[in-house]
């Protein structure tokens, strides 16, 4: 059973169809890569795999469950699939322990000790032990991303979704955020990923999707995907990117 | 012109005294009627049904494009009309409560709403609550926002509390009057009452900021 | 006792012309002083910027109502002169516009960016000319919306007027409203013309200040 089944998803806003039939296995273990123009719906769908958007036909499972905006439990399904934004959304009035121990704290119970304890542990995962105690304000884009993606991992995921994570950040900071999410995919954390890092698709992605318009044009291991492109549409994508 | 001689008033300190606490008290008063009706107003405009939200927007502009002492004369005058009696400083209380409610309702709201929805997307990512979005994402920066804008209004509302003066409540206005019928020193006298507004202010103005620097002490920026 | 007439609102509509002329004259006088305060405010001269901001500081300090009795029964008994009504008034009105009015044009100053001052020392213009032309009217857009807004506090403010016996639309209320004593009927009339009188320019200033969010 994949880890996460879409199946002919489609969803509309107003007239403007942004999913059209959409259908995508992720495995456990692998690091499917989403690719195509903004616009594309590649956001949305990432989305919706959190049900962060309403779908309005077909089905997504994750671990066997269909999820929707509505679903019962949903509050501990998102704890189990950790999302990281393209703006960081850290919280601006917690410092680096408190952003990724709020959550465990209120709903899991553990204790501020052991919040820290926890906080430090993902923090070494992500090169940043030493910025515990400091405020978002005071880092780099680059490590409050960082930050970001150790909060979700405090969340103990089972899927991790980045969306654009690197897009707002200045070239020189992009590389150690994709370093830390090169060092999860070694350890087997199941990844879907939007993004425009084309070098980062080629090397670390099991699977790369090509969406047009809405639908899924293309799927494959990347070297078979950007060696012979089959759709005008992927080849003229892969011509603007390079 | 006639020489200064403060040493008259100072023989009504007592009642200055006396003014000043009505002064504060009925400032605190009109605060605490004022934030209730602002923060049930914030959320009723935000989430509340249609009828509800215009009859809430009429009451702010009603109230914003009046002036007060029409307002404390409506209270004072029309409600024992309806039954309801009241004396001075409760009349005072209200109507200074009525006005000080329909600024705070918009100040609150653009707190509310200067924190943006990806915050609070952030915050259901993380498994919480809508009620603990709003306790622990929402409100603490929403709260630093409005900070000045609400302690401005709160410094206006204490300067504003003069007029009740109006309606015989006990204030320091009144005990200017009453003090400037005994003793005929005008110029003393409202020089001293002045004098004793413009402390208040100050005072307020350093405890807040001593409040707003403690409370939030993150930093700002990107 | 006697019932609301035709007079009396009348009456409240001549008192609304006195209403209106305090507010001319605090702007006619308040507005220049609030300029001459802005400038002070934002001199490069310490001794100018600090007399500027304690002046600031304690008008905005007193309640107007101080500054209406202060002026109006403190000062001529001081001073020994006798004062018209309208001159007492009309000084606290004034203080109180410029304080509250330079206050406002020194944002609109300060938010003017420091560039904009040296590229118009770079095209060698005197510090005048750079106010008068390159920063004034930038500020005075951004200033725009503010200073209408305080335009609605001033036509309210001047029902304090009353307080001291000037008769403008609050002071004629009352009296009508002692005539008649029909405070609902009468209040509710005076509120009515002050609301009609302040709503468009609230709502002026909203839109003001929405077209110049839009426009950063």
């Amino acid at each position: 059973m994949p880890l996460v089944d879409i199946r002919n998803v489609s969803k509309s806003y107003g007239s403007a169809r942004v999913l059209d039939g959409v259908s995508l296995e992720v495995n456990e273990g692998e690091i499917v890569t989403i690719i195509g123009k903004s616009g594309s719906g590649k956001s949305t769908l990432l989305r919706c795999i959190n049900a962060l958007e309403r779908i309005d036909g077909g089905e997504i499972l994750v671990e066997g469950r269909s999820v929707r905006t509505d679903m019962p439990k949903l509050r501990e399904f998102r704890q189990r699939v950790g999302i990281v934004f393209q703006a960081f959304n850290l919280f601006p009035h917690l410092t680096v322990e408190r952003n990724i121990t709020l959550a465990p704290v209120l709903n899991k119970r553990i204790t501020r000790g052991q919040g820290r304890a926890l906080a430090l542990d993902v923090l070494e995962r992500v090169g940043l032990a030493d910025k515990i105690d400091a405020y978002p304000a005071q880092l780099s884009g680059g490590q409050q991303q960082r930050v970001a993606i150790a909060r979700c991992l405090a969340m103990g995921p089972h899927l991790m979704l980045f969306d654009e994570v690197t897009s707002a950040l200045d070239p020189e900071l992009v590389g150690e955020v994709l370093k830390v999410m090169e060092d999860m995919a070694r350890q087997g954390m199941t990844m879907v990923l939007v993004t425009h890092e084309m070098g980062f698709a080629r090397t670390v992605a099991s699977k790369i999707v090509f969406m047009h318009r809405g639908r899924v044009r293309e799927e494959g291991p990347p070297a078979e995907l950007f060696a012979n492109p089959r759709t005008p549409e992927l080849r003229s994508f892969i011509a603007s990117v390079r | 012109m006639q020489s200064l001689n403060f040493q008259q008033i100072w023989r009504y300190q007592d009642h200055l005294i006396d003014g000043t606490l009505h002064t504060l008290l009925l400032t605190l008063a009109a605060a605490l009627i004022g934030t209730a009706i602002g923060l049930a107003g914030a959320a009723a405009v935000r989430s509340g049904p249609r009828p509800v939200r215009w009859t809430i927007r009429g009451y702010i502009e009603l109230i914003r494009n009046t002036p007060s002492l029409i307002q404390l004369f409506i209270v004072f005058f029309v409600l024992p009309n309806f039954g309801l009696r009241l004396n001075s400083f409760e009349a005072a209380a209200i109507a200074l409560g009525l006005y000080f409610g329909a600024y705070s309702i918009e100040i609150i709201r653009a707190g509310l709403d200067s924190i943006p929805g990806s915050q609070m997307e952030a915050g259901q990512c993380l498994g919480l609550t809508r009620w603990q979005v709003f306790r622990h994402v929402v409100l603490p920066p929403a709260l630093r926002n409005v900070y000045p804008a609400f302690t401005g209004q709160f410094v206006l509302l204490l300067l504003g509390t003069s007029l009740a003066s109006q309606i015989s409540a006990e204030e320091l206005f009144h005990a200017g009057g009453f003090i400037e019928s005994r003793t005929y020193r005008s110029f003393e006298v409202y020089a001293v009452i002045c004098g004793i507004y413009f402390a208040l202010v100050m005072a307020f103005k350093l405890l807040f900021a001593a409040v707003g620097r403690l409370a939030f002490r993150w930093p700002v920026g990107r | 006792m006697r019932t609301f007439v035709l007079a009396d609102l009348l009456s409240l509509f001549i008192a609304l012309q006195w209403t209106v002329a305090l507010v001319i004259i605090a702007l006619g006088f308040g507005g220049p002083l609030a300029l001459v305060l802005a400038l002070m405010r934002t001199s490069g001269r310490r001794a100018l910027r600090w007399t500027a901001a304690a002046i600031l500081q304690v008008v905005q300090g007193v309640p107007l109502l101080g500054l209406l009795m202060f002026f109006y029964f403190g000062m001529p008994v001081f001073l020994g002169v006798e004062m018209a009504p309208l001159v007492a008034v009309g000084i606290a009105m004034t203080v109180y516009t410029a304080s509250f009015l330079g206050d406002i044009w020194r944002g609109g100053i300060e938010a003017v960016k420091h560039e904009q001052w040296e590229a118009a020392a770079c095209l060698g213009l005197s510090t005048w000319h750079q106010f008068l032309y390159v920063v004034a009217p930038q500020a005075f857009r951004m200033a725009l919306p503010p200073t209408v807004g305080f335009l609605v506090q001033l036509i309210k403010g001047t029902s304090l007027a009353s307080v001291v016996g000037f008769v403008e639309l609050a002071r004629a209320g009352q009296i009508a409203s002692a005539a008649t004593f029909q405070p609902l009927l009468v209040y509710s009339i005076v509120a009515a013309i002050y609301f009609a009188l302040c709503l468009p320019l609230t709502l002026w200033a909203r839109s003001l200040e929405a077209r110049l969010n839009a426009a950063r």
